[in-house]
């Protein structure tokens, strides 16, 4: 399927240099892909098996192991419901099959506006903040039923609220995709340094407890 | 005094924590420039005589695996740093890096100048996007410093949803540019790693924890912690508690003096099974609230330290649904390349399945530990181990429960009781 906008070859050979051996560059290289089009296309995959000089075979091998490399197009914003053993229990389950419903999609699904795909996850590092929600790979703590489905509407209207902790403007999948290719977007600084019960054993040190 | 200990996490509450200016401003980049001037010797020799042991799971000490760096072998060495923290309930690393990533990268500097490494990799998950931009822009600002760049240079490497790239063999295959899979060992890291190179491969916490050590030295990091078990280290409270959160404390303290700090259980509720390290260790129960949370005494009690994720579950949860659970996300992160493991995790989904809906039978628990027996030890890495434990620990505390499926031809609970906004579901 062709894609409108071009994979940038001296941006992908930038992202070669940056390793002793080409071919470790794989998987940045896939991140790019994605940052470009949205998903792993047929086309990346021959671009890149063509500048680390591989077989397609073996691009496709990396790329159907690794989960966050999509084959077919994902929404404008990804949203994953952690469904690990704890968020599950602490209200991810009922947030993910009330996300189901109210987008009328199942998992893996997209939108029919495109705005919004669907996908249950595993443990994502956050577990002292669930349930916990991501959009693009940024983090949405505690979440409710109610708060997972107002995400998703102000997501599909093109106004999603800022991820908890992350930048103060939730970036688009594409965008997000170039950050994962190691491609800084200069958004760094913007957001807190820590949520709440990152920093509660601190506060109690301090409080002499 | 307090019981806690903050060092990693002695200054996260500002909120420029993670830029260059607040790590230099507390005395940030001393540490590396001290060991750059020691003997790579001496600094393996501190950090030896620290104690400090990794703390990704394994707890094996950082500087006897910093001295199995054969020298003077005129090879390219390296550093590795694993960042791929996806071990369910573990928590510790990503908000470490998100408030203070200059603490890891000075971390790797000074190991980098004790294993004889000119390249650290730092191998981050894919699923934590401004982790990653937190990562990255410390990496460009430690370069612009001058920190990087005079004969040690830092790549990071971002993972894309894998969590068997947290085992250190696949986390070299996929930087390598595989699927990650787990090679057999030996030969070791040590003598065979990254591109078949003498490499050291740490957890995030263990790196961060050595600045500390070079600044004041290990006789204070010995000071803390128990006998075999020295220092401070972060432990990470989640689930049916009133507080969840991060506590940095030394090692030997209990679950019961960290509910105390973090105000107890769910109110209205009682402990029922908790992870000491991970969903790959075994469970504990409220007969372990005194435990001594270090390597050896939560081995004596029959379980791991593992990541110290303290993952927290009260009465209204059924463990057969946790378990299950569990066991799915095994299965689905399977690499597939043993097939102890490959099969063996796939037939304890379905025999799980059928005890959580109560279509199952008596003699199925019985198949389900002669399973987990067969996976157990049986493959290249400890996935297939890992998978087992939530099962063999939860038949061993909770056979009743298991059973009450059965008889009751359903699961008796009923979920909504266990989530954290009981009352607005429907």
């Amino acid at each position: 399927m062709a894609t409108n906008q071009i994979l940038n070859q001296d941006v992908m050979q930038s992202i070669i240099k940056r390793y002793p051996r080409s071919r470790s560059a794989i998987m940045p290289l896939l991140h790019y892909v994605q940052s470009v089009s949205g998903y792993v296309t047929n086309e990346g995959i021959e671009l890149i098996s063509d500048l680390l000089d591989i077989e397609t075979a073996e691009v496709s091998a990396v790329a159907t192991f690794y989960t966050q490399y999509k084959r077919k197009p994902v929404g404008e914003y990804h949203v994953g419901v952690c469904t690990n053993t704890l968020c599950a229990i602490m209200g991810g389950d009922a947030i993910f099959s009330a996300l189901k419903e109210h987008l009328g999609i199942e998992n893996d699904g997209v939108t029919d506006d495109g705005k919004v795909s669907l996908e249950h996850i595993e443990c994502n590092a956050a577990c002292d903040y669930a349930p916990v929600v991501m959009a693009n790979w940024e983090f949405y703590d505690n979440q409710t039923v109610e708060s997972a489905k107002s995400l998703v509407d102000a997501a599909r209207s093109g106004k999603p609220p800022a991820p908890t902790r992350g930048p103060s403007k939730l970036v688009t999948y594409k965008q997000a995709s170039a950050v994962l290719a190691g491609i800084d977007d200069g958004l760094a600084r913007e957001g807190v340094q820590a949520g709440g019960p990152t920093l509660l054993g601190l506060k109690l040190s301090k409080e002499g407890k | 005094m307090s019981k806690l200990t903050p060092v990693l996490s002695a200054h996260w509450d500002e909120a420029d924590s993670f830029t260059i200016e607040a790590y230099t401003r507390h005395g940030g980049y001393t540490a590396s420039k001290k060991a750059l001037a020691m003997d790579p010797d001496a600094v393996i020799q501190m950090v030896k005589d620290s104690g400090l042991r990794g703390r990704g799971g394994a707890g094996f000490p950082t500087g006897m695996k910093w001295g199995f760096i054969p020298q003077g072998d005129d090879k390219d060495h390296y550093l590795v740093v694993n960042a791929d923290e996806s071990e369910p309930g573990t928590c510790k690393d990503t908000p470490l890096l998100m408030a203070n990533p200059h603490v890891l990268i000075e971390g790797c500097i000074i190991a980098c100048h004790a294993i004889r490494a000119k390249r650290a990799f730092i191998y981050i998950r894919g699923e934590v996007t401004h982790v990653v931009r937190r990562v990255n822009a410390a990496i460009a600002d430690a370069y612009s410093a001058g920190h990087l760049g005079n004969g040690i240079d830092i790549t990071l490497h971002i993972g894309a949803g894998a969590y068997i790239c947290g085992e250190e063999t696949a986390l070299l295959d996929s930087l390598e540019g595989f699927r990650g899979q787990p090679r057999l060992r030996p030969p070791f890291p040590a003598i065979a790693g990254l591109y078949a190179r003498p490499t050291v491969v740490n957890n995030v916490e263990s790196i961060a924890s050595v600045p500390a050590i070079i600044s004041n030295g290990a006789e204070w990091y010995q000071s803390m912690g128990t006998e075999k078990s020295k220092g401070a280290t972060l432990y990470s409270l989640s689930g049916h508690v009133n507080n969840p959160g991060q506590f940095e404390a030394p090692l030997g303290i209990t679950l019961r003096e960290i509910l105390e700090l973090a105000g107890g259980v769910r109110t209205g509720h009682k402990l029922k099974f908790w992870t000491p390290g991970g969903s790959s260790t075994p469970l504990f129960t409220d007969a372990h609230l005194d435990t001594p949370l270090d390597y050896e005494g939560v081995a004596a009690a029959g379980s791991m330290l593992g990541t110290k994720a303290l993952q927290i579950f009260d009465e209204t949860t059924c463990v057969v649904r946790a378990v299950l659970r569990w066991t799915e996300f095994y299965k689905h992160e399977s690499c597939g390349k043993c097939t102890p493991c490959r099969e063996g995790t796939w037939w304890l989904v379905q025999i799980l399945r059928d005890l959580e809906n109560g279509t199952g039978t008596e003699a199925d628990l019985d198949k389900l530990l002669d399973l987990c027996d067969n996976i157990m030890g049986r493959s290249f890495c400890a996935l297939g181990d890992g998978a087992t434990s939530p099962i063999t620990s939860s038949i061993q505390y909770f056979r009743d429960e298991y059973i009450a499926h059965l008889t009751n031809g359903a699961c008796p609970f009923d979920p909504v009781k266990s989530t954290l906004f009981t009352g607005a579901v429907n």
